[in-house]
């Protein structure tokens, strides 16, 4: 069933008339979506896509070229302070702004890839991780990005169409997501894509095999930076707030752990830990209001723990899943679901 | 001026350098990257907090039980996390650790909440010496004293004794040291517990002086960190050497230049660094062989 015959088989983006048939199933679904689903699923909606299309830029620097990164809140800050301040303080259009908060990105993420060249392991990580940092000290220092009180972004507006509600914007993040998400699978099937591979699988033997270390590692930070900075854009009207706060450490400790949780070197993976990870955030930030779990967890906090910290049960769940995550299934959601399928398909065997 | 914030930065370089050496001795020993040393430390040190004002015990008992509670955190740590994951490649150590240390933030700060909390600690920070033009208090002569005592006694335990020695052979061949009949798994728990207890020492050390909450060790985590990459990350002289300059660097920095990028010019050292040696100072530069 799965037998590829040539290699223009095995490159296709979609490879059979019923995957296509699902894709067009899938987009009216999402585009049918804010008609049933109301304002609060909408955010979450938001939330959910601009955090997948993080993941798949996230999943090609550490999934697809083996470079790890902890330093993506800091193109995160860069994508969304740039796009605020754009339309916001020039009122230029976010048509505009979205690409250029992408493009400067990736201008800082071929700037970090260049030290970077040279790097791996705990330099690597500590690299980055500074990036990430000083990124978010210097906003918060920077009286012209509104510094640690953080700032305000005005509605948005393409043409004369105003994007007030949740359910409006939603169209126009989840069009950048799709988009988002073809060219990554794009990208990954091409040259470009098949060098990144070889990269993270011997960097050697893919210089010898005549790949360019230095043009394809930069190039995969940028790219990485880019996917980042577009959601960083769009992740600032959606909050209508956006301080220094959001761009902590943790925020890039989430962002990988969406990146493993979905399953290394896998786009529909990135997209399923994205979801996984936003809903949990959301969900266990109001962990006493949960059905079940909150009064036995409220129980438990009068009893032992302090009512006042019951907040921090959500970092110990989603730091529970990570670790649980690598020990028991190193290939994540896409690693269930592939066991799954092969389950299913030679049953009862 | 000068003396007074090499001073300072000395004092507080010492405690960045005994967390740095703590995770030295976990990388040297199985190449895993501590991301939640910080967090065990300030854990271990709730718990002495939680044993000096709400048990109310004296001070020596409390610093023993909380010793040994740092030493059973790390064994416990080892065999849970770390010995149950199956071959895990360097990203999956080093989410694991990071999920570790979400998970112990967690524990904290559900236990004793985001609010402040003064360490009762039976030196005062009030007592202050003053040499020439330097004052510091007697509070940061004990911290610099036991974190260099702490350091050599480390140093001569790599050294002279038996168990020093199989973790360093553990750390340079893991399967050869097998064959000698060095038990390497226990000597991995006993890295972990070693450097828990390390860590423990900074992080009361820290609460001496600073304010005790779930994000204390935060910063100074990131510091000690930047300090033992400096240094190589695998050298314990270079990671306290690499530690001590960058509290020193950092002060002098935010004494004449800008106290508001205070904290960033560890990391712009760290990169300015490794772009002219990749593997840090003390280290030699491993080539790899095809």
């Amino acid at each position: 069933m799965d037998m590829k015959r040539d290699y223009y088989e095995d490159i296709q983006m979609l490879p059979s008339a019923w995957e296509g048939f699902w894709f067009v199933v899938l987009l009216a679904a999402l585009a049918l979506f804010p008609l049933l689903g109301g304002n609060y699923y909408c955010y979450l909606a938001n939330l959910i896509a601009i955090n997948a299309i993080v993941a798949i830029g996230l999943n090609l620097l550490v999934g697809y070229t083996g470079q790890v990164s902890l330093g993506h809140a800091g193109f995160f800050a860069i994508g969304a302070y740039t796009s605020a301040m754009l339309y916001g303080k020039y009122g230029l259009s976010i048509l505009i702004a979205l690409p250029a908060a992408g493009f400067t990105a990736a201008l800082f993420g071929f700037l970090l890839g260049l030290p970077c060249l040279r790097l791996e392991g705990p330099y690597l990580t500590i690299a980055t991780m500074g990036f990430g940092m000083t990124v978010t000290q210097t906003i918060g220092h920077w009286s012209f990005l509104g510094g640690r009180m953080g700032i305000n972004t005005p509605k948005l507006q393409i043409l004369s169409w105003q994007l007030s509600k949740d359910t409006e914007i939603y169209y126009l993040i989840i069009a950048v997501a799709v988009l988002m998400t073809i060219g990554a699978r794009n990208l990954v099937r091409t040259r470009v894509g098949r060098a990144l591979v070889a990269i993270r699988d011997s960097d050697i033997a893919a210089s010898t095999t005549g790949v360019n270390l230095t043009y394809y590692k930069t190039l995969a930070f940028a790219v990485s930076a880019f996917y980042t900075g577009v959601a960083g854009a769009l992740f600032a009207p959606v909050l209508g707030f956006i301080s220094p706060e959001n761009f902590n450490l943790i925020t890039s400790i989430v962002f990988l752990g969406m990146v493993v949780v979905g399953g290394l070197g896998s786009i529909f993976g990135s997209i399923a830990g994205a979801a996984l990870m936003t809903i949990l955030q959301i969900q266990l930030s109001a962990v006493q209001d949960l059905w079940l779990i909150g009064p036995l967890i409220s129980s438990i906090s009068t009893r032992w723990f302090n009512v006042g910290g019951m907040a921090n049960v959500s970092n110990i769940i989603i730091g529970s899943i990570m670790v649980a995550i690598v020990i028991f299934e190193p290939m994540g959601i896409n690693g269930l679901y592939l066991r799954s399928k092969r389950f299913f398909k030679s049953w009862p065997f | 001026m000068l003396s007074q914030l090499i001073v300072g930065g000395l004092a507080i370089g010492s405690c960045y350098a005994l967390i740095s050496l703590a995770m030295v001795i976990i990388y040297k020993t199985s190449e895993v990257l501590n991301f939640s040393q910080g967090e065990m430390a300030m854990l271990a040190t709730f718990v002495s907090f939680y044993l000096l004002a709400d048990k109310g015990l004296p001070f020596w008992l409390a610093a023993i039980l909380t010793l040994a509670f740092a030493l059973l955190l790390g064994v416990v740590v080892e065999i849970v996390f770390l010995r149950t994951a199956k071959n895990p490649n360097v990203l999956g150590l080093i989410v694991i650790t990071l999920g570790l240390e979400m998970i112990l933030y967690g524990v904290a700060g559900w236990r004793w909440g985001p609010d402040q909390q003064a360490m009762p600690f039976p030196i005062g920070n009030t007592e202050i010496y003053t040499v020439g033009s330097v004052t510091f208090s007697r509070i940061s002569l004990w911290v610099f004293s036991l974190a260099l005592g702490l350091m050599a006694a480390l140093g001569l335990f790599f050294k002279y004794t038996r168990l020093g020695v199989a973790m360093k052979a553990t750390q340079q061949n893991h399967l050869a040291a097998r064959i000698m009949g060095i038990r390497t798994k226990r000597i991995l728990s006993f890295t972990w517990a070693l450097s828990s207890l390390v860590g423990t020492v900074a992080g009361m050390l820290i609460a001496s002086s600073y304010p005790l909450d779930v994000n204390m060790m935060m910063d100074p985590m990131m510091k000690a960190f930047a300090g033992g990459v400096l240094g190589g990350m695998v050298s314990l002289p270079g990671a306290a050497v690499g530690a001590l300059s960058i509290g020193v660097i950092e002060n002098l920095f935010g004494g004449y230049v800008s106290l508001e990028f205070k904290s960033v010019v560890a990391f712009a050292i760290i990169v300015l660094v490794l772009c002219v040696r990749p593997s840090g100072l003390f280290a030699r530069h491993y080539v790899k062989k095809v």
